[in-house]
């Protein structure tokens, strides 16, 4: 800071950004992805899908209440909910190989931010105006009856997208169609209304007022991506040295012009409210909307594309110098990204083979230590263990549990004198069990026996083990 | 959003510190920030003046809104325990012996049980139930006053040796410190170590097993296997609730033992007293 200059102040009011319409082939990308993105978004919770008559019909169900995770086919419990650890693992390293081939691609295409934005300025646009139409009614200081009758609509239509945004969220914790009449007549649970005026208000205050003040300073992602950009990182650059000196510039007036003749189309564009032209920024979010519409500039003025492009930082001083630049091919496929690939997919084959080994059925034993041993009183050495058993099955089960190890252990079921117990259908149940040692026995003895315990699914032969031990009367 | 002119030397937009030609803008917060700062100030002060906040010497403010965590746990509490009256009625009511073939209120009972003995019971006979010296361990198969549901109902619902209960337990062991010689009391302790098949001096526990069918067995039983009726321990298994090896023998045959256990009617329902007697009948030891 200067002494000479005043100084400035410590804050800024947010500077209204009026992006104009643009059209080519990243905004029919950025359309798809949007109609796409959204249309999941919304219509999941409503896909049926046939368990049978004891669980939800809902192909996609968040079920808290019964630690339940239903996705189509594939139902998760909530002991393996590393199931989904695995995924968010994936989503960031698939985010870091995003990242370092093709830079902030996340936000510029599939942030839901990004795309609920896309989307109220489309709103706004078809209710208001484009560009000038905006800026125009922007300005108009008196809010007559034209200016508040087009606010009104704008934001009577944005408040709708936002409720049916918070209205969807909640579909994915229950049955849908249950919900969508019980949260018209009142009956919904209090967490459900809640849920829906928290999501209705932020999506209306993040779409239609925050937009790019929540990129730049609410949200760490840009600055954690910046930190996994390299020089082979695509990302959106203007080519400087093909269009300085832009037109109306000073250098321009002795120099030969470059290609930028100073439209400032892709200022107009930009959601963000940044000028490419000023190089990289924390504020760009690689929408590429300015690519699309310096393009179409440049193919009216006869010059050729790319002045504004997808650039790797390597290549600038190849062009600098009048060489080529690498092939794409080359930028994306380098170790780096290679690597982050097989990762990715090593975590996803790992978690692919690991759902479909999944057992039918389940346990875990928990040898229950307060206290350690009981003595009973023919001096036998008893041991408890609480076996939690899973039926994953649709109908119940007979589960037998038996023993292996040391053949003086014997083996023996609280609650029933058989050696086996019903689960019903696609519950746990935990079982009380008890293995006894005759006094004078080894393991009654010993400090430590090891044992085995077996269940078997009597309706189809399955089986499946966990090891424990047994403590007897012996100092370790 | 904060447009950033093109940075030049001494540009005032920078903080004036320079790393390897880097320079720190020293741009303006965006003055929403500033006022979602002031909101949560006013929030802060507002949620002082609303909910219970400021100490004081020995409380705090009230708040204006009257609230109360202990309020509210008493409120939860209330719910829970109207949501189960109707099981515990069920519970108080039903037929003792007939209870643990009802799944549901077995279940129920198991694990309000729990509960309640894990409040008032775990102190002496500890939270796995093993109980310690002279406090019985209730996993086992050995009971003093008999492991049926209803024994262990009686003993919990009356205690053992409580003066106001006239249904509470008594087990009455003389001392004989003050009937026996010393050495009869050695004589009697080696015969009661021979019982259970322990080391012993069989020299002494010959004439001890004279003095034993004398004086003891009315209580113990002449092969010294108790009696639950009087709370009389069996002496002839593995389980000492006060240790069997020769010191302590002498010391309980001497100066007798008298084990205490309150009276439940007065504190706790009939649904928990049967609750925690369902509980204590499922521990591995009921019979």
């Amino acid at each position: 800071m200067t002494d000479q200059a005043p100084p400035p102040s410590l804050y800024a009011a947010r500077e209204p950004i009026f992006p104009r319409r643009v059209s080519g082939s990243f905004r029919n990308l950025k359309w798809v992805i949007l109609a796409v993105t959204l249309g999941i978004y919304y219509l999941v919770p409503w896909i049926r899908w046939d368990r049978g008559p004891e669980l939800p019909n809902q192909a996609v169900l968040l079920d808290l209440a019964n630690r339940r995770f239903y996705f189509f086919w594939i139902e998760i419990w909530s002991h393996e909910f590393y199931f989904v650890a695995g995924l968010l693992i994936m989503a960031g390293l698939g985010l870091f190989l995003f990242t370092s081939a093709l830079g902030r691609v996340w936000c510029g295409y599939a942030c839901p931010q990004t795309v609920w934005t896309d989307l109220f300025i489309l709103v706004e646009r078809w209710v208001e105006g484009d560009r000038n139409a905006r800026l125009r009614l922007h300005r108009q200081a008196k809010m007559d009856g034209r200016k508040l009758r087009l606010r009104l609509t704008k934001w009577v239509l944005w408040l709708l997208i936002a409720v049916a945004t918070g209205g969807a969220w909640v579909f994915y914790f229950a049955d849908a169609p249950t919900l969508f009449v019980d949260l018209f007549t009142g009956q919904a649970h209090a967490v459900a209304y809640i849920t829906v005026a928290i999501l209705t208000a932020t999506t209306f205050v993040f779409g239609g007022f925050m937009r790019e003040q929540i990129c730049i300073y609410a949200c760490p992602w840009p600055r954690i991506q910046a930190a996994m950009m390299d020089e082979d990182t695509l990302t959106v650059a203007y080519r400087e040295w093909r269009g300085e000196p832009r037109k109306h510039s000073q250098e321009a007036k002795t120099q030969p012009q470059g290609d930028c003749i100073d439209c400032m189309a892709c200022v107009n564009v930009c959601p963000m409210g940044i000028d490419i032209r000023d190089g990289q920024q924390l504020e760009c979010i690689t929408c590429a909307l300015c690519i699309d519409a310096c393009d179409d500039v440049m193919e009216r003025i006869g010059k050729p594309r790319g002045l504004i492009d997808y650039i790797a930082l390597s290549d600038e001083e190849r062009e600098r110098a009048g060489a080529e630049p690498r092939a794409v091919w080359k930028h994306v496929f380098r170790p780096r990204t290679l690597l982050y690939t097989a990762l990715w997919s090593g975590v996803g084959v790992a978690l692919l083979v690991a759902l479909f080994i999944r057992a039918e059925i389940e346990m875990t034993v928990a040898a229950v230590r307060n206290p350690t041993f009981v003595t009973l009183s023919d001096g036998s050495i008893r041991n408890t263990y609480d076996i939690r058993l899973r039926n994953k099955n649709n109908d119940e089960r007979l589960f037998r549990l038996s023993l292996a190890g040391d053949p003086a252990l014997r083996i023996q079921l609280e609650g029933t004198p058989y050696g086996s117990v019903d689960v019903p259908a696609d519950t746990s149940l935990l079982q009380r069990v008890y293995v006894i040692a005759p006094p004078g026995s080894d393991p009654a003895e010993a400090a430590r026996t090891d044992l085995r315990f077996w269940v078997e699914d009597l309706t189809n032969g399955d089986r499946a083990y966990k090891d424990s031990s047994f403590n007897g009367k012996g100092d370790e | 959003m904060s447009k950033v002119p093109p940075k030049q030397e001494g540009d005032p937009n920078t903080t004036g510190h320079s790393w390897d030609g880097i320079e720190e803008f020293d741009n303006p917060m965006p003055r929403w920030w500033l006022w979602t700062f002031y909101a949560t100030i006013v929030w802060g002060v507002l949620y002082t003046i609303a909910y219970p906040a400021w100490p004081l010497v020995s409380s705090a403010t009230a708040g204006l809104l009257g609230y109360s965590t202990r309020e509210e746990v008493a409120v939860e509490i209330a719910a829970v325990e109207e949501a189960n009256a109707g099981i515990n009625a069920r519970l108080a009511e039903a037929e003792l012996t007939e209870i643990s073939a009802d799944a549901d209120l077995n279940s129920y009972a198991v694990s309000s049980g729990a509960a309640v003995f894990r409040t008032w019971c775990a102190q002496c006979h500890g939270s796995g139930a093993a109980g310690f010296v002279g406090y019985p361990n209730l996993l086992d198969d050995d009971w003093l006053w008999g492991g049926d549901i209803e024994a262990i109902h009686t003993t919990i619902a009356h205690g053992i040796r409580n003066e106001d209960d006239p249904d509470a337990r008594y087990s009455e062991m003389p001392a004989y410190g003050d009937i026996f010689e010393p050495e009869e009391i050695s004589q009697v302790v080696h015969y009661v170590m021979s019982l259970s098949g322990g080391e012993h001096d069989a020299a002494l526990a010959e004439p001890g097993a004279e003095l034993f069918a004398d004086n003891c067995a009315a209580c113990h039983g002449d092969n010294g296997l108790g009696n639950t009726d009087l709370g009389a321990p069996n002496l002839a298994d593995a389980i000492w609730l006060y240790g069997g090896d020769e010191e302590t023998l002498t010391e309980t045959v001497t100066y007798s033992r008298y084990g205490v256990m309150p009276p439940w009617t007065n504190r706790l329902s009939e649904a928990e007293i049967r609750a925690v007697a369902l509980y204590v009948h499922q521990l591995g030891g009921g019979e």
